[in-house]
């Protein structure tokens, strides 16, 4: 392809490698520099060149190809493989895009939110988060699958627990957290020890090709199964695993809830993905009821009682925390579908979801910044305050609600297809439903900022006071993506399918973009 | 059903463990002692993968016989001595016969480990800056503060 002419043959060849140990070096270097404006730039810098890797790498297996690279030389089976194909390089991208986008939205936040002396190492953790989060997705090792779970996890217990400065219920959320967090790592590995236990390998690819030679294994394979999906379950905030959720996203500092809501849970549901239809097979008995009654079951309940509990939040971040769990119910309702529509749907949900989410938790930060503000009952008259903030949130919220010519609607719309393809039409209720009451959660926040006056402090009107640029750049860009993708959602539906195309080799050719 | 349990002890252990560390990070609202319940139900999993590695009558995993042809009669003596079964030839090559338990397990239990003392770290790190700020380290009470300030908008 054209594309990749531009790219240097050392980023095609190393890349898979590059993604992960550039941030993870320069995160342990970072915890020294004394500088945060040196730190916020290395960071910068870091996130920019992984995200042209990873745009790299998702032109390359564009067509299907998948590439692996053999850590260290030493040739898979035996050593740690990374693997990059059309199912995880769209994800890396994603995450490292996200990355660069926060980072930008970072410098003033993380100024108003975090003590001096701790934004240096804060950028070495979120550094550090990063690398764990790309290593996720790019290992084809089940093993280094665990080891970047926790790198990832544990940076996130700091980053959140930094929000202390501002909010101290942010300890005591960022506790919880480490709590249900390791407990969901430590189920996924028990589930990995059972796994080895039965096919004797840690290679992913290893993995399945001998659970196929066994039709699925023994009761130690289905215990597996089970241990990982609670691990990941938890990780992703499967609904009735997601209590470690709202208190995160609500008090940490922003620019932490705006990067972990559009990538931590993603790259969680990608290893659910993978888990579950790569490593083991769809065709299994208990990996077909599992799914279909666990993941369906709980994505539908995630989607209408999670939407319920947002719209009694006085707080605009819980409200937002607790949508996107409900947003995860759509997604595993995809997955769980067991079909190459239905993965496809989900996937795409996945990655509008993240921009969408990523746009509304910047501009949230921003009206905090400006404001100090995060109740519904605060907002009153933002559309007059901060205009263009509230311009990008109101896109955003359209399009977490659905409204046509948004990304939103179109990842609403292939699921509600793919379902109502396996003729599950009291599923497409459900959808409906939970849209409406989306519409009640987003409704409730937007009243507040449209339709009332700015309040009166000290005899006056408050002025109009709008988010620094470094802010609102970040929050339109999302935002205008939101819109672009609802406008021609050729490339990202095409992405979609191919990722499905991946889990499902067999299935027919997918339908392109909605308006085809 | 004893027979079970005798033969697979180690297994009824990590399970009795796992239960263990569970239901007190559940059962009680001190944080400490969520966290010791934390890492008792992480050990229990250090055991799961330890017992799985071991093979019957095999010996510790360790090459003596050098690569490069060298001659190390005096260490592969050693091993000799410390396993009970016979081994090869005094000095000969360590052939197909002989029965290693999987090294494999250990390494990534070495990992776990190091994974599990990150995470109790930061554990305790943030428990002393709980008992800062909020004056306690009980569960309940910490909810409860943190209810009233989500009404109140103050500590109360």
């Amino acid at each position: 392809m054209d594309l990749l002419s531009f790219f240097p043959e050392w980023v095609l060849t190393h890349g898979a490698a590059l993604l992960v140990v550039l941030p993870l070096l320069l995160g342990a270097a970072l915890a020294v520099v004394p500088s945060e404006n040196a730190a916020w730039a290395i960071s910068l810098i870091v996130a920019i060149l992984c995200s042209l890797i990873a745009f790299a790498l998702c032109v390359q297996t564009f067509g299907g190809e998948s590439l692996t690279y053999a850590m260290g030389g030493w040739d898979p089976p035996h050593g740690i493989a990374y693997v990059i194909d059309s199912l995880s390089a769209p994800v890396l991208f994603l995450i490292s895009l996200m990355a660069v986008l926060c980072l930008l939205y970072a410098l003033p936040s993380v100024r108003a939110e975090v003590e001096p002396k701790k934004r240096a190492p804060f950028y070495a953790a979120f550094l550090t988060c990063l690398a764990g989060l790309l290593g996720m997705v790019t290992t084809g090792d089940a093993f280094n699958v665990f080891v970047f779970l926790e790198v990832s996890s544990i940076s996130t217990y700091v980053l959140v627990g930094m929000g202390a400065s501002r909010d101290r219920r942010a300890l005591n959320a960022s506790f919880n957290y480490l709590i249900l967090g390791s407990i969901g790592a430590t189920f996924f590995v028990v589930g990995l020890g059972f796994l080895y236990m039965e096919t004797g390998t840690l290679n992913m690819a290893d993995m399945a090709r001998i659970l196929r030679d066994l039709d699925g294994g023994s009761r130690v394979a289905q215990v597996a199964f089970a241990f990982i999906i609670i691990g990941l379950g938890l990780k992703l905030a499967m609904f009735p695993l997601h209590v470690w959720l709202p208190g995160a996203y609500a008090h940490s500092p922003s620019f932490v809830t705006a990067f972990l809501a559009s990538t931590a849970t993603k790259a969680a549901l990608y290893l659910l993905l993978r888990f579950t239809f790569t490593v083991y097979d769809f065709e299994f008995n208990y990996v077909n009821s599992s799914v279909m009654f666990l993941l369906v079951g709980f994505g539908i309940a995630g989607m209408v009682f999670a939407s319920l509990q947002a719209i009694f939040q006085t707080d605009a971040r819980r409200t937002l925390a607790f949508s996107s769990v409900a947003q995860v119910g759509y997604m595993l309702l995809g997955i769980g579908l067991g079909t190459a529509a239905g993965a496809a749907a989900g996937y795409l949900h996945l990655i509008n979801h993240a921009v969408i989410k990523g746009a509304l938790f910047i501009c949230l930060g921003a009206m905090w910044y400006r404001f100090g503000i995060t109740r519904i009952a605060d907002f009153r008259g933002l559309s007059k305050t901060m205009p263009w903030t509230m311009g990008a949130f109101t896109i955003s919220a359209l399009s977490l609600i659905g409204v046509p010519f948004t990304a939103g609607f179109v990842s609403k719309y292939k699921l509600a297809a793919a379902v109502a393809g396996e003729g599950w039409w009291w599923a497409v209720g459900v959808i409906v439903v939970s849209s409406i009451l989306a519409i009640i959660y987003m409704g409730n926040i937007l009243k507040e900022a449209y339709f009332r006056e700015p309040p009166i402090v000290n005899g006056e009107v408050v002025a109009r006071n709008e988010a620094p640029l470094m802010m609102l750049i970040p929050m339109w860009a999302l935002a205008l993506a939101s819109i672009s993708i609802g406008l021609n959602s050729d490339v990202i539906v095409a992405t979609a399918n191919n990722a499905a195309e991946l889990l499902f080799p067999l299935a027919d050719a997918l339908p392109g973009g909605i308006f085809q | 059903m004893p027979d079970l349990i005798f033969t697979h002890f180690n297994y009824a252990v990590v399970i009795v463990l796992m239960m263990v560390g569970l239901y007190t990070i559940f059962a009680t609202q001190n944080l400490i002692k969520k966290l010791v319940g934390l890492s008792v139900f992480q050990t229990s999993v250090f055991l799961l993968y330890i017992t799985i590695s071991k093979v019957e009558g095999g010996q510790p995993p360790i090459i003596v016989k050098s690569y490069g042809g060298g001659d190390h009669a005096s260490l592969t003596e050693t091993v000799q001595v410390a396993s009970a079964a016979p081994v090869g030839t005094h000095g000969g090559s360590y052939g197909p016969e002989v029965l290693y338990s999987n090294p494999l397990p250990h390494v990534l239990i070495l990992t776990a480990i190091v994974v599990g003392v990150a995470t109790l770290a930061i554990g305790l790190a943030l428990v002393v800056r709980i008992r800062e700020v909020y004056g306690t380290i009980e569960k309940d009470e910490i909810d409860k503060l943190d209810y009233r300030f989500n009404l109140e908008g103050t500590d109360g």
